[in-house]
C-alpha cells in the first residue's frame, strides 16, 4: 500500500522533526553552570539599578580580574538578595534603608555600621556609601501643587478626601513605606484611590492625570521630565538611603581586584551626577553602557548588536520554551494517562495540576527560589508547571472521549493492553493531546518572558528594563520577537498535527 | 465447532444467565435470538472471552476457552462488531491487517491474505485505501468480516450485523452475506433480535428469554412446536405489518 507507506513516512518524519528540534534546543542551551573565574553582577529592574549595576560590571572589566557576567534587572529585593545569598550572583548595588528593613527586618539599624555588622553574619560585605543619598518622597504634579498649594506631605491632609494615588508595590508594603507615612503623618486617603502598580507606570498615570500624587527615589529623572514636585518630607519621616555595594565575602577574597576596583568608586557618585545619569537613561534613551562608560571615563565597551541580543535572547528563550515542552509532554501525558487509569488520584492530579495555573508567575518564581536559587531553573522550574495543566487535562479529556466500544473490540481481537493504547487510544485521542501541547507551548512563550526577573533572560530582559525605563523601543525588541515565535510555534504545530494526527481523523474533522 | 455448555453468569447476586446449552455445527450458521435484557449480550462477551463466568464451558473444537490465552482464543473467533466497529483513525486496509500486523506476519502474507478475503466478499480494491468514513455502512460491514476472518479463526461471531444498514440494502447485503459464509466456510453465531435476519441468514435459531434459552430449532420448529407461549408471542411480535387482505 503505497500510501499507508507514504503516511508512515510523513509521520517518521514528525517524531524525528519534533527530535531534532528538542536536540536543537539542547544544542543552544546558554551555558547558565557557574565557572570559579567568572564574575557576576546583579541588579534591580529599576533605572539606577541598572545604571549601578552596569558602572560595577564596567569598573571590575577594567581591571580585568576576570570576565564578568551580568544579571541586571532581577525582579525585586527578594529575588536579587536570594540570588546573592545563593552565590547567582556576587555583588550588586543597594541601599541602607532597604537592607535594613527588607532584608535583615531590623529597622532599629540605623548606621552603616550597624548593618554591616548584621549582614556580617550572612557572610555579605557592604562598600562605604557611593555618594549619593536616596530617599522616598512623594511628588504630585507642579499644576496640581499650585492649584491645591501643596509643598509638604502634611499639606496633603487638606486633599485627602480627593486625592488619588499610585504607588510601587514594594512601597505600598514595607513597613517605612505608605503605611508608616500615613501613620506619621495621620494621612487618611481613601482605599478606592489608592492603586498598587508597577513602579514604572506609575509616571505613565501621573502623566495621564489618572492619578495625583506616587511615590519615588529622590534620585528620579523623571521629576524634571514629568514636571513633579517633590513634597517635602516636613516631619523627617523617610529615612535617608545611602546607596552601597552588597557582595560575597567569599567573592571579595577569591578577587581582591575587583572588589578594590568597586572600592574605589566609594563617595564617587554625587547625587546630581545619578540623577544626571538617571536622566540620561530614562528620557535621552542612552545605553546603560555609554552612560558607565562616560562616568567611568573610558570608552563604552563595543555593545552587543541588536542582531546578535536578539539572537542570544532568542537561544535563551528557546532554551526555556523548549524545556518546558519536553517536560510537559514526558511528564503531563503520563500523568493525563494516570488521571484516566486511577480515579481518585486521577481527580488529585487535575485538581493540583489546575492549582498551580491559579499561583501569580511572580509569586511562583519568588516560592521556586529558595529552592533553586535564580537564573534559569527556578524559571525553567516555573515554566515546567504551568505547562503541566493544558498537556494533563487535554491526555485526560481526550482518553475519556475515546469510544469505550474500541477498547472492547481491541480486547475482542486479542489486543495487550499496550497495543491498545499506543494503536488505537493515543492515535484516537493524539488531536486533543497536541492541542494540549499547542496551548502550553503558546503559553510558555509568554510567560517565559517573566524568566528575566530572576535572570534567566531570554526575550523578557528588554521587556522588563523597557518597562523600567518606560522606553517603548526596548520593549518592542522583546515582544515582537516573543509573538513572532508564538506564531511560528503555532505553524509548526499546524506541520506537526498534520504528520501526528491520524488522516482519518483529521479529514472528519 | 462451537459449543457453549452449561454456563451460568451471576452478576451482583442475580443470576443473569442461567444453564446456556448451545452447540453449532462445523460450518453452520446459528442465530441467537432475543429482545434487549435477555442476556445475549453478556453471552456474546463471555463467548469472545471478555468477561469471566461462573459455570460451564465455552469451547471451540472441544478445546475449551480457559485452556487458551487471550491472544490464541481471539485467533480463533472473529468477531465482527455493531456497524463494524472499525477503528476510525486508520484505513480499510490497516484494519484488516492490524492483528496480522501486531502478530509479525511477512509484508507478502499479509497482502496475499487480504486480497483473497477482499475477492472473497467482493470489494473494489480502491475501497482497503479509503477512512471508514469515507465508506458506506454495506462496505464497512465487509471491511469487518475481513478484519474478522484475516486470522482465519474457527469461528465467527457477528453482533447485529444488519442492525444500522437502510432496509433496502439490508435485503441485498442478507443475500450477499448468505453467500460469503458459504464461500468462508466458517462456523458462524450471530447475534439479533431481529427475526427476520435470524431466520433468513442461520438454520437454526436459538431464542433467549431472561437469561434462558426458551428453544433452539428451524424457524419451522419456532413456528409450529413452540417450547412456550413465549415463542409464539415472541414470533407475533416482530410481525409488526399487516397482511395485504387486512388493508383491502
Amino acid at each position: 500500500m503505497r500510501r499507508s507507506r507514504a503516511v508512515e513516512a510523513v509521520k517518521r518524519a514528525g517524531a524525528a522533526m519534533m527530535i531534532i528540534g528538542l536536540l536543537a534546543a539542547a544544542g543552544l542551551a546558554p551555558g547558565y553552570a557557574r565557572s570559579a573565574e567568572k564574575i557576576v553582577v546583579g541588579s534591580k529592574a529599576f533605572t539606577e539599578g541598572y545604571v549601578l549595576g552596569e558602572i560595577a560590571a564596567q569598573a571590575v572589566e577594567a581591571v580585568e580580574a576576570a570576565p564578568v557576567t551580568r544579571k541586571l534587572g532581577m525582579g525585586s529585593t527578594g529575588i536579587v538578595f536570594e540570588a546573592l545569598k545563593s552565590g547567582a550572583i556576587d555583588v550588586y548595588s543597594d541601599y541602607t534603608g532597604t537592607l535594613a528593613e527588607a532584608i535583615l527586618k531590623r529597622p532599629d539599624l540605623k548606621s552603616l555600621d550597624d548593618i554591616r555588622t548584621a549582614l556580617m553574619a550572612m557572610d555579605l560585605v557592604v562598600s562605604g556609601p557611593l555618594g549619593f543619598d536616596d530617599t522616598y518622597a512623594l511628588a504630585v504634579k507642579e499644576e496640581y501643587a499650585e492649584k491645591m498649594d501643596l509643598h509638604s506631605i502634611g499639606d496633603l491632609k487638606r486633599v485627602e478626601g480627593n486625592v488619588r494615588g499610585a504607588f510601587s508595590y514594594e512601597f505600598m508594603d514595607r513597613k517605612d513605606g505608605f503605611q508608616g507615612m500615613a501613620q506619621a503623618y495621620q494621612l487618611h486617603l481613601k482605599p478606592q484611590n489608592v492603586k498598587r502598580m508597577e513602579h514604572s507606570l506609575t509616571f505613565q498615570a501621573i502623566d495621564d492625570g489618572a492619578v495625583d500624587v506616587i511615590d519615588l527615589y529622590s534620585t528620579d529623572a523623571k521629576i524634571e521630565k514629568s514636571k513633579l514636585r517633590v513634597l517635602k518630607d516636613d516631619r523627617g519621616y523617610f529615612p535617608v538611603y545611602q546607596a552601597v555595594w552588597v557582595a560575597r565575602r567569599e567573592f571579595t577574597e577569591r578577587q581582591p581586584r575587583a572588589w578594590q576596583a568597586l572600592l574605589k568608586l566609594q563617595g564617587s557618585i554625587s547625587e546630581r551626577t545619578m540623577i544626571d545619569m538617571n536622566a540620561q537613561a530614562d528620557i535621552q534613551h542612552v545605553s546603560f553602557a555609554k552612560i558607565a562608560a562616560q562616568f567611568l571615563g573610558a570608552e563604552a565597551p563595543r555593545s552587543q548588536s541588536l542582531k546578535s541580543s536578539i539572537l542570544q535572547r532568542t537561544r535563551e528563550h528557546l532554551w526555556l520554551v523548549g524545556i518546558a515542552l519536553l517536560f510537559s509532554v514526558l511528564v503531563g501525558i503520563p500523568l493525563g494517562l494516570a488521571a484516566v487509569r486511577f480515579h481518585a488520584a486521577g481527580q488529585a492530579i487535575l485538581i493540583a495540576s489546575a492549582l498551580i495555573q491559579t499561583v501569580p508567575s511572580l509569586a511562583l518564581l519568588a516560592f521556586l527560589i529558595p529552592l533553586f536559587g535564580v537564573g534559569m531553573k527556578p524559571a525553567l522550574a516555573a515554566l515546567c508547571m504551568y505547562s503541566l495543566l493544558p498537556v494533563v487535562l487535554n491526555t485526560f479529556t481526550g482518553i475519556r472521549s475515546v469510544d469505550p466500544k474500541h477498547l472492547e473490540n481491541g480486547r475482542a481481537f486479542g489486543m495487550t493492553k499496550s497495543q491498545l493504547l499506543f494503536r488505537v487510544v493515543l492515535p484516537l485521542a493524539s488531536p486533543t493531546i497536541l492541542a494540549g501541547i499547542k496551548t502550553a507551548t503558546i503559553v510558555s512563550i509568554g510567560t517565559a518572558t517573566l524568566a528575566a526577573l530572576v535572570g534567566a533572560g531570554g526575550y523578557g530582559a528588554p521587556i522588563v528594563s523597557g518597562l523600567s525605563l518606560n522606553d517603548v523601543p526596548t520593549i518592542l525588541t522583546g515582544a515582537v520577537p516573543a509573538a513572532l515565535m508564538a506564531l511560528i510555534a503555532y505553524g509548526l504545530f499546524e506541520l506537526l498535527g498534520i504528520a501526528l494526527i491520524p488522516v482519518g481523523l483529521r479529514k472528519q474533522s | 465447532m462451537l459449543a457453549l455448555q452449561g454456563i451460568t453468569k451471576v452478576f451482583d447476586g442475580r443470576t443473569v444467565l442461567s444453564d446456556i446449552n448451545l452447540t453449532v455445527a462445523k460450518g453452520a450458521t446459528h442465530a441467537l435470538i432475543g429482545s434487549s435484557g435477555s442476556g445475549k449480550t453478556t453471552l456474546l462477551r463471555i463467548t469472545l472471552g471478555l468477561i469471566p463466568f461462573d459455570k460451564g464451558y465455552v469451547k471451540i473444537n472441544d478445546q475449551a476457552l480457559s485452556t487458551f490465552s487471550p491472544i490464541q482464543w481471539a485467533d480463533r473467533i472473529g468477531y465482527v462488531p455493531q456497524e463494524g466497529g472499525l477503528f476510525p483513525h486508520i484505513n480499510g486496509f490497516e484494519n484488516v491487517s492490524l492483528i496480522a500486523r501486531l502478530r509479525g506476519w511477512e509484508k507478502p502474507k499479509i497482502q496475499a491474505r487480504v486480497e483473497e478475503l477482499r475477492k472473497l466478499v467482493g470489494l473494489d480494491a480502491s475501497m482497503l485505501k479509503r477512512f471508514p468514513f469515507e465508506l458506506s455502512g454495506g462496505q464497512q460491514q465487509r471491511v469487518a468480516i475481513m478484519r474478522a476472518a484475516m486470522m482465519d479463526p474457527a469461528v465467527m461471531l457477528l453482533d447485529e450485523p444488519m442492525a444500522a444498514l437502510d432496509p433496502l440494502i439490508r435485503r441485498s447485503l442478507q443475500q450477499e452475506l448468505k453467500d460469503i459464509f458459504h464461500r468462508l466456510g466458517k462456523t458462524v453465531l450471530l447475534v439479533t433480535h431481529d427475526l427476520g435476519e435470524a431466520v433468513y441468514l442461520a438454520e437454526q435459531i436459538t431464542l433467549l428469554h431472561e437469561g434462558r434459552i426458551v428453544q433452539t430449532g428451524t424457524y419451522g420448529d419456532l413456528l409450529l412446536r413452540a417450547a412456550d407461549p413465549f415463542v409464539t408471542a415472541f414470533i407475533n411480535a416482530q410481525r409488526t405489518l399487516p397482511d395485504a387482505a387486512a388493508v383491502a
